[in-house]
Order: structure tokens, then C-alpha cells, then sequence
């Protein structure tokens, strides 16, 4: 039960970053790609119906973790106490930046709200892959299962590390470099002329540097805790994951080349996925590790609310997943197609 | 009190109290737009057409505020109470997730669809878009209200070995008896709000005298609103939510009414200041036996006054309970007060043309908001001093390794936030309603040319 839920979870933020990923990666570039006003106004058109709801899953997932892991909730939130404050601060600039700029006919209202749109996205794709790397790494966990970070301490992953240190720096530029080239993706995919070519071009250009961080994130993964390669060694078959992030990193840059945009936003879809269920599959049965000691971790077990809610859950939780599959697909068959100026 | 639970307290009173401004109107004008759209598809009008166009514009910008402001809510449980969401996830994290999956994916699907798709679903896919949005914002206020009534009134639950609550009947929670009075008891007064912004726009249009053919559009629509839940307000969702709060809170009841004192044939305080020192109220103004019978049905029964009750069981802030209650109270009376009277004028077909009610209706526009503020106060603070009622109190829930310092960081960069927010909100709503609802993007309707059925009153 508790590994159900440990994985509808992991499902729930996977999806999270899939969909929502690709209109963060629309807002770093916003101002990069874009000349004139109709042009920005076509990148917000492309993910004007859909943004709302690929920020819904944030709020299920926060929801399920709450749910189902009521101590991982509890702790991780009060601890990650200011970055989490920041996030939201970041959504809530975020979500007026897309939805006010079009309100007033006026360049200095716009400039501010594409301003606004643009910084909140390129900061929260940092700040999340911060957050990742900050359940890789560990916290220092206490007796009663709490901790509190501060933004920084000496940047160094040791006992009394900061939420901002080397290591989660770089699994914050993994996140920025690979949610701007999901979003130029997605950009290509559904613009036509002039911006297509500049999303696509953003998108070549930072592909080699995808690898290069993606490897030096693995290493510096396995630098800081050798111990994620256990799950990896008792079931060699995981290791089908990391590959598949290879393959993903390939498809991307052969469909590119081939101008395939639907090939290379799924192939960046795919980097996304395999690279969260890689890191799931190495924390699990830990949801947030100690940095000093292994007996303070929070597992699944330690974590779960009761089983009779569980199970229940189950039920109702399948129910509306189905539901909301529903609407996705319809919302995004309704607006599909490009969009043009 | 400790400066680190007064701040996390104030920190979760400032941004719900913030964000509920918004989900009221929200909720009640999802429910007139829908009747709105229901009257163009059934008389063909292009009035309803354009009046709903214009009330989904405000209703767009006011969604995007509800969002914004809504969000941080579901993660404060999390960072400001961290072990009071450790303790009862189990139960509460229930209806959370069930907003998510149920409600927020519905409304953020069809929201998109009903503000920019009207011409893409034609006008009967346009209507569903509608109900559809409706239905789910009205959805997520049951599941919130069912977070509330199980802190209020917990029901359908075991302790674990560690003090966790855990859920032992799904239905239980759901169908818990306070959350069904709680929700009957807000959802009115949401639809106060939105009818009372309608016709207080109208009534602007009127006295202003332009796009006066909307102005009797919403007039009327939002007084025959306005007049059927005021009326629902006070009976009988608020008669028996305060009766049943009376048997299982009665030391909130006896804060409420300002009853220092066991009384039988208790009476009512209409006006009056507590004064805890002494135990009285000063300079009141009651009326003899209400109370009892209001409670009880009868006219000496015997309500229990504060004297009863332990003081460490009694509500922390009496005064500002006593305040909350008595304006929501007084304001739902004087609702009910002038909407009757407007729908009296509306029948004799005479409310276009008495400007003093027009006045009367378009100064009103603040105080739903006022009213619904007040009346969570009064759940809120009359929960007190209990996080979890008479099972956990509030000094127990809050983030202990959160200290003040960034408490208070992190409050004030939320008031700075929804200062700006609050500034955008009027900017915009302001511009749409001089704007007017006859030149939206589909096209111009002529102007001040009464509708058909405006007509007739």
C-alpha cells in the first residue's frame, strides 16, 4: 500500500513537471524569443487555456503528499519553510504576469507583466531543481523528525548544509537548462514561422549543454551519496532507467535535426520522466534522508497515514484521476493545433 | 502569548482572510452567470448574451486573484502548522486532495473554455462550460468547509499510538452533520455577495445613467437573488447552524452572545460592549427570553452562560468574537431589510426610478464582504482556544522550528504581495465596469436600449 502511494505520488509530481514544466520553459524564454508585442502575445496564447490547470497538479500532489505521507508533509514544508514561501510568492507573480498583461492597452503595463512572468519562471525552475536536490542530498533530520534550513550556509552538502549549496546549485541548473528546451519544444510545436525557427534554435543550442549538466549531476550525485546506487544494484533491471535517459537525450537531438517538433517535445517529455523515476527509484523506501544519520531518515512506512484511508483512497483518488484525464484531454484537444499571430 | 504562534496565526488569518474576498464572489457570481446564460439561451436576447460576457470578464480577473491567493493556503498547513498537519493528515489531508482531484482540475479545465471558447462551443457548449465551472467551485467550497467542520466538530475518526488521527468512515467525514449547516450557511452568503456586486453595478449603471438597460439587468437579477438567499441566510441555515452550535460549542455560544452568566429565558444582546474584567456588558441594549427561544424553541430554557466553563476552555479573544458575530448578525438583518424592500419596488415596477434605493443598493457593495469576513471570524475565533475542537489546541500545532523571525519575514512579504494584488484587482474591475458591457471584444450592442423583458417591470 505504502509503495502504491509512494509511486501515485511520484506519478502525481512527474506529471507536474512534465506539463507544467513546458510553460515554465515558455516564460524563460519569453523575452529571448520574442520581438514584438504580437509575438509575446502568441507565446502566452500557447499556453493561456493550460497553464491553470498544469498548476493544478502542483496542488494535488501537494494535496496527496499530505494525504498519504502526513510526517514527510509536515516536515519537508515546515523545513523548506523560505524557499516554499518563495516558490509561492514566485506563482503567485507568476500567475498575475500571464493572466493581467493583456488588460491594459498600455507598453509599460505589458513590459511589467512579461517582466514579472519571465523572472518567476526562470527562478522557480532553479528553486525546483534546487528542491530535488535537496531530497537527494538530505537534511539534517531530528529526533522528532524536523529540521529547518536556511537559504545558505557555506554552499558545501555537509551535516549543516543551506537549501542552496554546489550540489543542489547544479541540480538547479539541470532543471532551468532542461525545462527551457521542454519549453522551446513545446514553443516550436505550436507556433509557426519566425518563432518556431527561435525556439528551435534555443532549443540546439542548449542541447549539448543538457549533457554536460545532466552527467555532472549524476556524478556529483554519486559523490555526495553513494549509497542511491543500492536499489540500482539489488534490481539491475533499474538500470534501464538511466539508459532510457540516454535514449531520451538522443531522440531529442535526432528529431530536432530531422525538424520533427511533436518527436523532440516528446523526447524532451521523456528526459523529464525517466530522470524523476530514476531519482524515485534510488530514495525509495526513504522519502527525505538525514545527512548525519541513516536511522532518522523518513521512510514510507514512518511517513503513511492510516491504512483504512489508504485504501479508501484508492478508490476515489482513481476515480478522479480518470476524471481529470478526462478534461486534459478534451482542454487540450480543443486547443490543439498552432497558434498564430 | 508566544510571539512564534501569535505570528503563525496572524500569518494563516492574513492570507485566508485575503483570499476569501475573492472565492465569495467567485462562487455566487458562478451561480448568476449561470443563470444569466440560462435566460440567453431561453429567450435568444442579446442582453443576457452580452451582461454575461461582461460578468465573465470580472469573474476572470477575480478567478485569477482566488488562484493566486489560493495556492498558498494548501502549503501553510505544511509550513506554518507543521504538527498539526503531522497529526491529522490522515483526516484532513482527505478533503484537500479531493478538492484538487475533483474540483480544481473540473473549474481550471473549463474556466479556459467558458472565458475564451464561446465561439469555438456554440451556445449550448457554452452553457455546460458555465454550469460546469460553476459546479466545480461550488465542489471545492464543500471540501473546504469539510476541512473546517472536522476542526470544528470531529467526527469519524481514531488516535493512533502517536497521537495521529486517523479516518474510520469515509462518509463519516464527508457527510459530517456541521459541515452540511457550515456549507447551506457560506454558500448563501456567497451568492449575497455576488448578488449584492450585481445589482450594486446596476444600480451605478442606473443612477449613473448610461448602459442603463444592463443596469436593470443586473438590478433585477441581483435583487431576486439577493432577496431569496438573505432571507436563506438568516433562515434557515444560520437558525440552525447557531442551534446546533449552542449543543456542541456552547462556550463559543455563550462568547458569542456575550453571556457571562447561566440564565434561564437568557435574553438577547442587540447592542453592547463586553467587559471581561467585570463580567458584564456595558451599556446594552437586549431584548428578554430571545435567546432561549432562539436556541431551545422556548421561551425558558436555560442557555449556559461563560461562568460554566473552565477559563482556559474559554474563547482567547472574547471581545473581537462578540464583535464579529454581532456585525455579521446585524448586517445579514439589515440585508434582508433592503433587499426586501427593493424587491417590493420591483414588483410595483418602481426600483429603476427611486434613486434613493438605488443609492442605498449601490452603497452597499462592501458590506457582503464585510458580513462574510465577520462570520468566519466568529468560527475561527469562537474554535478557540482549540486547533482540533476540545482534542488539540492551537499552541500545540504550530511550526516550532519556525521561528518568529522568519514568520514574520514571510508575513510581511505577503502583505506587500497582496497589497499589490489588492491594487490590480480594483485597477481592473474598476476599468471593466466604465468600460460597460456593450462593447466587449464580440461586438457593439446599441447602447441603453431596454430589453423585452426589462421592459415589462
Amino acid at each position: 500500500m505504502h509503495f502504491v502511494w509512494f509511486w501515485l505520488v511520484a506519478v502525481m509530481i512527474t506529471a507536474y513537471v512534465v506539463l507544467d514544466g513546458f510553460d515554465l520553459g515558455a516564460g524563460v524564454l519569453h523575452l529571448f524569443i520574442t520581438r514584438t508585442d504580437p509575438e509575446r502575445r502568441v507565446v502566452l496564447r500557447t499556453i493561456g487555456p493550460v497553464w491553470d490547470g498544469n498548476e493544478v497538479w502542483l496542488l494535488a500532489g501537494g494535496g496527496t503528499l499530505y494525504f498519504a505521507f502526513p510526517l514527510l508533509y509536515a516536515s519537508g514544508f515546515s523545513g523548506f519553510y523560505l524557499p516554499l514561501m518563495i516558490v509561492l510568492w514566485l506563482l503567485v507573480l507568476r500567475g498575475i504576469g500571464i493572466e493581467l498583461r493583456t488588460h491594459l492597452d498600455s507598453t509599460v503595463w505589458r513590459g511589467f507583466f512579461d517582466g514579472c512572468f519571465a523572472f518567476s519562471s526562470l527562478l522557480l525552475t532553479v528553486f525546483y531543481g534546487a528542491a530535488l536536490g535537496n531530497v537527494m542530498r538530505g537534511v539534517p533530520l531530528n529526533k522528532e523528525g524536523y529540521f529547518f534550513l536556511p537559504l545558505w550556509t557555506n554552499w558545501r552538502p555537509g551535516p549543516e548544509p543551506g537549501i542552496l549549496d554546489w550540489y543542489t546549485v547544479i541540480a538547479g541548473v539541470v532543471a532551468l537548462v532542461a525545462l527551457t528546451i521542454h519549453g522551446a519544444h513545446y514553443v516550436a510545436l505550436k507556433t509557426v514561422g519566425e518563432l518556431n525557427q527561435r525556439a528551435r534554435r534555443v532549443a540546439t543550442l542548449l542541447w549539448p549543454a543538457l549533457v554536460v549538466v545532466t552527467l555532472l549531476s549524476l556524478w556529483a550525485t554519486l559523490e555526495i551519496r553513494p549509497e542511491l546506487l543500492v536499489n540500482y544494484r539489488r534490481f539491475g533491471v533499474l538500470f534501464i532507467v538511466p539508459v532510457a535517459v540516454a535514449l531520451s537525450l538522443i531522440a531529442m537531438f535526432l528529431f530536432r535535426r530531422r525538424g520533427n517538433d511533436k518527436g523532440a517535445f516528446l523526447g524532451s517529455s521523456a528526459y523529464l520522466i525517466f530522470m524523476l523515476v530514476g531519482a524515485a527509484a534510488a530514495v525509495y523506501p526513504n522519502l527525505l534522508m538525514s545527512t548525519s544519520d541513516p536511522s532518522l531518515n523518513i521512510t514510507v512506512s514512518k511517513a503513511a497515514g492510516g491504512d483504512y484511508s489508504l485504501s479508501y483512497g484508492l478508490i476515489w483518488w482513481s476515480f478522479g484521476m480518470l476524471l481529470a484525464l478526462g478534461y486534459f484531454v478534451f482542454v487540450y484537444r480543443m486547443f490543439r493545433g498552432k497558434v498564430t499571430g | 502569548m508566544d510571539s512564534a504562534l501569535l505570528i503563525h496565526r496572524l500569518h494563516f488569518a492574513f492570507t485566508v482572510t485575503f483570499h476569501y474576498l475573492f472565492p465569495q464572489l467567485t462562487m455566487g457570481l458562478a451561480l448568476l452567470i449561470v443563470v444569466l446564460r440560462t435566460l440567453a439561451l431561453r429567450t435568444g436576447n442579446e442582453i443576457y448574451n452580452q451582461s454575461t460576457r461582461f460578468w465573465a470578464r470580472i469573474f476572470g480577473i477575480n478567478f485569477i486573484m482566488g488562484v493566486v491567493t489560493g495556492i498558498p493556503m494548501e502549503f501553510q498547513f505544511g509550513t506554518n502548522w507543521s504538527h498539526f498537519s503531522r497529526l491529522t493528515g490522515g483526516v484532513i489531508g482527505q478533503p484537500l486532495v479531493m478538492e484538487g482531484v475533483f474540483s480544481f482540475f473540473l473549474e481550471s479545465a473549463f474556466l479556459g473554455l467558458f472565458l475564451f471558447g464561446e465561439k469555438r462551443l456554440g451556445p449550448r457548449g457554452h452553457w455546460w462550460a458555465a454550469f460546469l465551472v460553476f459546479l466545480g467551485s461550488w465542489l471545492s467550497g464543500y471540501f473546504i468547509i469539510v476541512t473546517d467542520a472536522w476542526m470544528q466538530h470531529p467526527v469519524a475518526f481514531a488516535r493512533g499510538t502517536d497521537g495521529s488521527f486517523q479516518v474510520t468512515s469515509f462518509w463519516g467525514l464527508l457527510l459530517n452533520p456541521w459541515a452540511q449547516l457550515q456549507y447551506a450557511h457560506n454558500m448563501s452568503g456567497a451568492v449575497i455577495t455576488g448578488a449584492f456586486v450585481m445589482a450594486a453595478v446596476g444600480a451605478y449603471y442606473l443612477l449613473e445613467g448610461k448602459f442603463a438597460g444592463y443596469g436593470r439587468v443586473f438590478v433585477r437579477v441581483g435583487v431576486i437573488a439577493g432577496v431569496i438567499f438573505s432571507t436563506l441566510q438568516v433562515f434557515p441555515t444560520g437558525d440552525l447552524h447557531g442551534k446546533y452550535m449552542a449543543r456542541h460549542q456552547p462556550v463559543t455560544t455563550a462568547a458569542m452572545e456575550g453571556l457571562f452568566k447561566t440564565e434561564s429565558g437568557a435574553p438577547i444582546v442587540i447592542l453592547g460592549q463586553p467587559d471581561e474584567e467585570h463580567q458584564r456588558i456595558d451599556n446594552p441594549l437586549v431584548v428578554n427570553k430571545v435567546l432561549s427561544f432562539l436556541i431551545y424553541g422556548t421561551t425558558t430554557g436555560e442557555v449556559r452562560g461563560l461562568n460554566e466553563f473552565p477559563r482556559d476552555q474559554w474563547p482567547t479573544n472574547i471581545p473581537l468574537l462578540y464583535y464579529s458575530y454581532h456585525i455579521m448578525v446585524g448586517l445579514g438583518t439589515i440585508f434582508v431589510a433592503i433587499m426586501a424592500v427593493s424587491t417590493f419596488l420591483l414588483w410595483r415596477g418602481k426600483l429603476y426610478r427611486s434613486r434613493w434605493m438605488l443609492w442605498i443598493i449601490m452603497l452597499c457593495l462592501p458590506f457582503p464582504y464585510i458580513a462574510n469576513t465577520a462570520g468566519w471570524m466568529t468560527a475561527e475565533i469562537g474554535r478557540q482556544p482549540w486547533l482540533v475542537y476540545g482534542l488539540m489546541r492551537t499552541s500545540e500545532g504550530y511550526s516550532k522550528y519556525v521561528h518568529a523571525g522568519n514568520g514574520l519575514f514571510t508575513l510581511l512579504g505577503f502583505m506587500g504581495l497582496y497589497t499589490l494584488l489588492a491594487i490590480l484587482f480594483l485597477v481592473l474591475v474598476k476599468r471593466e465596469i466604465a468600460h460597460g458591457p456593450a462593447s466587449g471584444p464580440e461586438g457593439m450592442v446599441p447602447e441603453d436600449k431596454p430589453a423585452p423583458l426589462a421592459q415589462e417591470n
